[in-house]
């Protein structure tokens, strides 16, 4: 049976994916452009007997966060770029304890109070630490709030299976619009299982403690290193990323995370009806970053372009992949500047000719205002539906 | 043989780290005799601070977390929130709960989250050496005071126990003394109040435990105790600041 699909907004999604993953307990603050995250949950979670509690910032969300995870229950929080700042010396102290939360980050402009329209600037903030000391956290990139869904259940999945925070990243548009989509579950998923390790009263037991508290070198040493394996094993089996036309060698290969691909997609598509073959790499988990993906995808490549709706983040692990291998474009906006198709094509024509390439493979009855032939289009779609 | 003295359940036996003199092994004896005497020890979930009870989760014997500097409240709301049948307290100390965390504990108090906040005041920072902290006295000479605390530089001590009691929400707030055997005794029935507040689910209840630091205050036990009895007595007073209209009656005599 096919399952129904429903118009949402982006925002609200993402707070009836958290019930379907079976997430009662929700702490937040509200921030622009997420705050339909906590309004919806505000009015779901009384209904379902969960608990819905507003704090008095995110600095108390996300301290509430960790005290709710400690006593072992499901719970999310969600914030905007200037509350996640505020939040990430609690995110240090979850990773450091090894609670499962999920925390979602409808990324704004910034930096400094910035202004409140799309952005990715808070990818090194997710993906590089944000807080003190050597933590990580599992970070999801979604491009349409169906994938929204999708992962705010992964990261619960995820959250638990390594007991670890795990955030999602999206940039504005993915709260704020409204796309149909579908719940792979039914009703409120089944409680977290408290396991060995959450504090539950120490009836019958030896009393437990969550604390992040080494004061002796060699213990916080030997932490430090058992976070890091935890860290490793998760980049092992974690990966996760899309390839959109990279099956066979390309001209151009684009990355982009988010939205942002999403956008370079349209481009390449169009592109792809005037005979230039350009590539998308998306990575979905940008941490793990899906280092040999990506440069596999570059070596089918003979030019690199990413495009970040920032100033340049990403394009740091996208160098680490290619290894000097290839030239790395880039082109970024920020402030809440989002580059239409037509822009994003314009900035992928002028790498390629800035490769010796552009248009080279290019077919006269395909010109770029001509009508395009029903063989590229069909073909186009179809590599377009594989992936 | 009869035994006549045993050692509370409510805590471990683990040797403290405390100097000579604090009176913190006292406040944590007191409040490990009250968990285990309201029978609650082991749905019981406490919350260590950052400061000189940043270990106290070694000591209770019960389940314990370690909270960031002055998240405490934070920590207990998400705790208490998520399982109800849990007994939450924090324990804090000045610097942790009246600077840092002044946010938490007030926001905290004003939703009336039904969990109990031990608070103790001893008039400076104790574990980071000895600065000045909202609640050192005029005129104390701190680290960070080496003139004397200037109430025209610095403004005057806060008092928390008057502070949150201004709040229509929170149900108990109290202020006790550990400077005398008379005012430990005292301050152990309020504990156990504070403590019943939450058992009977009724209210968010606070404790100010006034504390003496000898090591930082540069005095013996003895003289601290007098400083404390002569100096913040007068300007910290203790007593119930607020109980529960409907229990004032039945509670008066503990």
């Amino acid at each position: 049976m096919a399952k129904e699909k429903i118009l949402m907004k982006g925002n609200e999604a993402i707070g009836e994916a958290a019930i379907r993953a079976g997430c009662l307990h929700f702490f937040g603050y509200p921030i622009t452009p997420q705050s339909e995250v906590p309004e919806y949950l505000a009015r779901r979670l009384p209904e379902l007997g969960g608990c819905y509690t507003q704090a008095e910032s995110e600095v108390a969300a996300s301290n509430m966060i960790y005290g709710a995870a400690g006593v072992g229950v499901r719970v999310l929080t969600t914030s905007s770029s200037p509350g996640i700042s505020l939040m990430t010396e609690a995110i240090s102290y979850i990773a450091a304890c090894e609670l499962p939360v999920v925390l979602v980050n409808i990324m704004r402009s910034g930096p400094g109070l910035g202004g409140i329209l799309p952005a990715q600037g808070d990818y090194f903030q997710a993906t590089k630490g944000g807080g003190h000391g050597d933590y990580q956290l599992i970070v999801l990139a979604p491009s349409s709030v169906q994938e929204a869904v999708d992962l705010v259940i992964l990261a619960f999945q995820l959250a638990e299976k390594y007991r670890t925070p795990a955030m999602i990243i999206g940039d504005g548009m993915i709260g704020q619009m409204m796309e149909p989509v579908e719940f792979p579950v039914e009703g409120v998923g089944p409680p977290l299982d408290p396991g060995d390790w959450a504090l539950t009263g120490c009836r019958g037991r030896e009393k437990r403690i969550v604390n992040s508290l080494y004061l002796d070198p060699v213990e916080c040493n030997e932490i430090n290193l058992k976070l890091k394996a935890k860290y490793d094993e998760i980049a092992r089996h974690e990966q996760r990323w899309e390839e959109y036309h990279t099956r066979k060698p390309h001209d151009l290969l684009v990355c982009a995370f988010g939205m942002m691909a999403r956008i370079c997609k349209t481009a390449i598509d169009e592109l792809a009806r005037e005979g230039i073959d350009v590539g998308l790499f998306r990575p979905i988990t940008l941490n793990p970053f899906p280092y040999d993906a990506c440069r596999r995808a570059i070596d089918k490549s003979r030019r690199v372009v990413v495009f970040e709706m920032n100033m340049g983040q990403m394009i740091e692990d996208i160098k680490l992949a290619a290894a000097g291998s290839r030239q790395i474009d880039f082109h970024g906006t920020a402030g809440g500047v989002i580059l239409s198709p037509d822009e994003v094509k314009e900035f992928m024509l002028q790498s390629l000719r800035q490769a010796g390439g552009a248009g080279r493979k290019k077919k006269k009855a395909a010109g770029r205002s001509g009508k395009r032939s029903a063989a590229t289009t069909r073909q186009a779609r179809a590599r377009g539906k594989k992936r | 043989m009869n035994k006549i003295f045993a050692y509370t359940q409510g805590l471990t036996e683990k040797r403290t780290h405390y100097c000579p003199g604090c009176t913190h092994g006292i406040i944590h004896r007191l409040v490990g005799e009250v968990i285990e005497e309201l029978g609650v020890r082991e749905r019981s979930v406490g919350i260590a601070p950052v400061g000189c009870a940043v270990l106290a989760y070694e000591y209770f014997n019960c389940d314990m977390f370690e909270a960031s500097h002055g998240r405490a409240p934070a920590v207990a709301t998400g705790a208490k929130r998520s399982r109800p049948d849990l007994i939450v307290f924090s324990y804090q100390g000045d610097g942790d709960l009246a600077s840092i965390g002044m946010g938490e504990i007030v926001h905290a108090a004003n939703r009336g989250e039904k969990i109990t906040v031990i608070f103790v005041n001893n008039a400076v920072y104790g574990m980071t050496g000895g600065q000045m902290a909202p609640t050192t006295m005029p005129g104390q000479y701190t680290t960070t005071s080496p003139r004397g605390r200037d109430p025209a530089e610095v403004g005057y001590p806060v008092r928390m126990a008057e502070l949150l009691a201004e709040l229509t929400t929170p149900g108990f707030i109290a202020r006790v003394s550990t400077h005398s055997v008379k005012a430990i005794i005292e301050a152990k029935a309020v504990i156990r109040e504070a403590f019943r507040h939450q058992v009977e689910e009724r209210c968010f209840s606070f404790v100010e435990v006034l504390s003496i630091c000898p090591t930082n205050w540069g005095l013996s036990p003895r003289e601290s105790e007098k400083w404390l009895e002569q100096n913040m007595l007068p300007y910290y007073p203790v007593g119930i600041k607020k109980r529960p209209e409907e229990f004032r009656e039945d509670w008066k005599n503990g």
